[in-house]
């Protein structure tokens, strides 16, 4: 099991060989509430750190999901297209949005890892 | 917290506790900390509320009493409604209008021993307050209750399990309203709401408010239910948001509550407005509010422009997002008079591209209002 990084605005990226797997926290999640519709990118969309990826709505309001690192996407999970639920069910899992081909793998050592991501949580929380 | 330095602190209704301890998602909404969802969440609380029953705290809203034997008839001159016919106990939805005919809030007004019980939105009582004092008669007296609980318990088992603890309530005709002890605690309860299910709305004094919620929560059928909640339930039942759906700048023939003019209201036309809105109902309004259903899975939520599918603009969404019971994504909006019709095609801008959508007959789901 590789590495899980967190970005400050709650999405986690998980490294797989040269691809990165890109979800929202378990705790964005709890502070959205039921998903009821996600919109992803499409395949071979080049995607860059910082910059909207994908957008997540809750009953509530729609949020974007931000790029934890640059990168081509390679993989989209169509499940949770028909399924928002599984977001929330799992968002840490089966839950996840893409898949990218890292364009640079230095920038996952930027990001929080999961001591420093749970302290942020804390904080906010 | 919502609440910053600058505003003023949020007032709590006598529930607040409660609604902290039974985990409570807390928000600001018209100066009040309130519920917008407890553990079971939104969506679940919006179903558990059609297949059984939901408690709700509506205690933000106005409760205003108006006293005197004149009081129907002073308070015709700011509304369209009919309320003179009004008999004792029976209740009406109507409008605040000002003079160009437009929406100052939407209320529920009681006919009650001695004069009108009014209900009016949260954000609005203080202004509302203000107007009737300003252009009522001198011989009604203008109480306000703001220190009253007001509790909503809505659903298909509302009235078995409101019955357990008031006997006879069950049989209370839809929009009518009658002094009842509820376990023990004297309430004015009234048989309406605002999400298209049967249902009740309990005014209760405030101190008797708690221990009123908890005996209602300790049924097994009844669960808290949120803002969120609340507001999904009253879309899918195609009722109005004041503030939002309707405003200072619509008139009830452009919202679609042409109902709401009483027929003696409409051949004497003394209502605030009365030129532009029986204009309007004569010649047909510019706009009209309506039912819109994306035809994709994406929420068009409130300010969404609404465009032909050709790309000319119609006008925009006044409140949208997922209807839980739908199972889809529902809104209502105005658009140009020539597109009302249910089925009409139209194009929602989402996020900067056109998705879409269709006219959709109001409400969203039957309404299942007691007709016993």
């Amino acid at each position: 099991m590789s590495v899980t990084r967190y970005t400050k605005d709650h999405e986690w990226v998980r490294q797989e060989g040269d691809v990165a797997v890109i979800g929202i926290t378990d705790y964005a999640q709890q502070q959205l509430g039921d998903v009821v519709y996600v919109e992803l990118p499409e395949i071979g969309r080049k995607v860059e750190q910082g910059k909207e990826a994908a957008i997540v709505e809750s009953a509530k309001a729609a949020s974007e999901v931000y790029a934890p690192i640059s990168g081509e996407v390679v993989a989209v999970n169509e499940a949770i297209l028909g399924n928002p639920a599984l977001v929330n069910e799992d968002a840490m899992g089966e839950g996840w949005f893409m898949k990218v081909r890292l364009a640079d793998p230095r920038q996952l050592a930027g990001l929080m890892d999961e001591n420093a991501y749970a302290a942020l949580v804390a904080e906010q929380g | 917290m919502p609440d910053t330095a600058d505003s003023p602190p949020l007032q709590h209704t006598p529930l607040y506790d409660l609604h902290v301890a039974r985990g409570a998602r807390i928000v600001a909404f018209a100066g009040y900390a309130m519920p917008v969802q407890y553990r079971l969440g939104i969506i679940a609380e919006h179903l558990h509320t059609r297949t059984q029953a939901g408690l709700f705290d509506v205690s933000h809203m106005g409760q205003i009493m108006l006293h005197g034997a004149a009081a129907a008839g002073a308070l015709e001159a700011l509304v369209p409604g009919d309320l003179q016919a009004l008999a004792p106990g029976r209740m009406r939805y109507t409008l605040l209008l000002n003079d160009r005919g437009g929406i100052l809030d939407d209320l529920i007004v009681t006919r009650v021993a001695g004069g009108l019980m009014l209900v009016v939105n949260a954000a609005r009582k203080a202004a509302d307050l203000a107007h009737l004092q300003a252009r009522l008669e001198r011989s009604v007296t203008i109480e306000p209750r703001f220190d009253r609980a007001l509790l909503a318990l809505q659903g298909p088992a509302a009235a078995a399990v409101l019955a357990r603890h008031a006997a006879g309530v069950e049989r209370l005709p839809f929009m009518s309203a009658s002094e009842v002890a509820v376990a023990g605690v004297p309430c004015f309860v009234s048989r309406s709401g605002y999400t298209g299910e049967d249902g009740f709305e309990i005014s209760v004094a405030g101190d008797d408010a708690v221990a009123l919620a908890e005996r209602l929560l300790a049924e097994p059928q009844v669960a808290p239910i949120g803002l969120g909640a609340r507001d999904s339930l009253r879309l899918e039942a195609g009722l109005c948001l004041c503030g939002h759906d309707i405003d200072e700048t619509t008139t009830p023939v452009e919202a679609a509550l042409t109902w709401t003019i009483g027929g003696r209201r409409r051949e004497a036309g003394d209502f605030p407005g009365a030129a532009i809105i029986l204009r309007q109902l004569a010649e047909g309004p510019a706009r009209k509010r309506v039912g819109i259903r994306p035809d994709g899975r994406a929420p068009a939520r409130e300010g969404t422009a609404i465009r032909d599918p050709e790309g000319r603009p119609l006008g925009h969404v006044t409140s949208g997002g997922f209807g839980p019971s739908v199972n889809a994504p529902i809104a209502m909006g105005y658009v140009a008079a020539g597109r009302a019709a249910p089925g009409s095609a139209l194009s929602l801008v989402v996020r900067d591209v056109p998705r879409p959508a269709h006219v959709a007959p109001l409400p969203f789901v039957p309404t299942r209002y007691y007709r016993g």
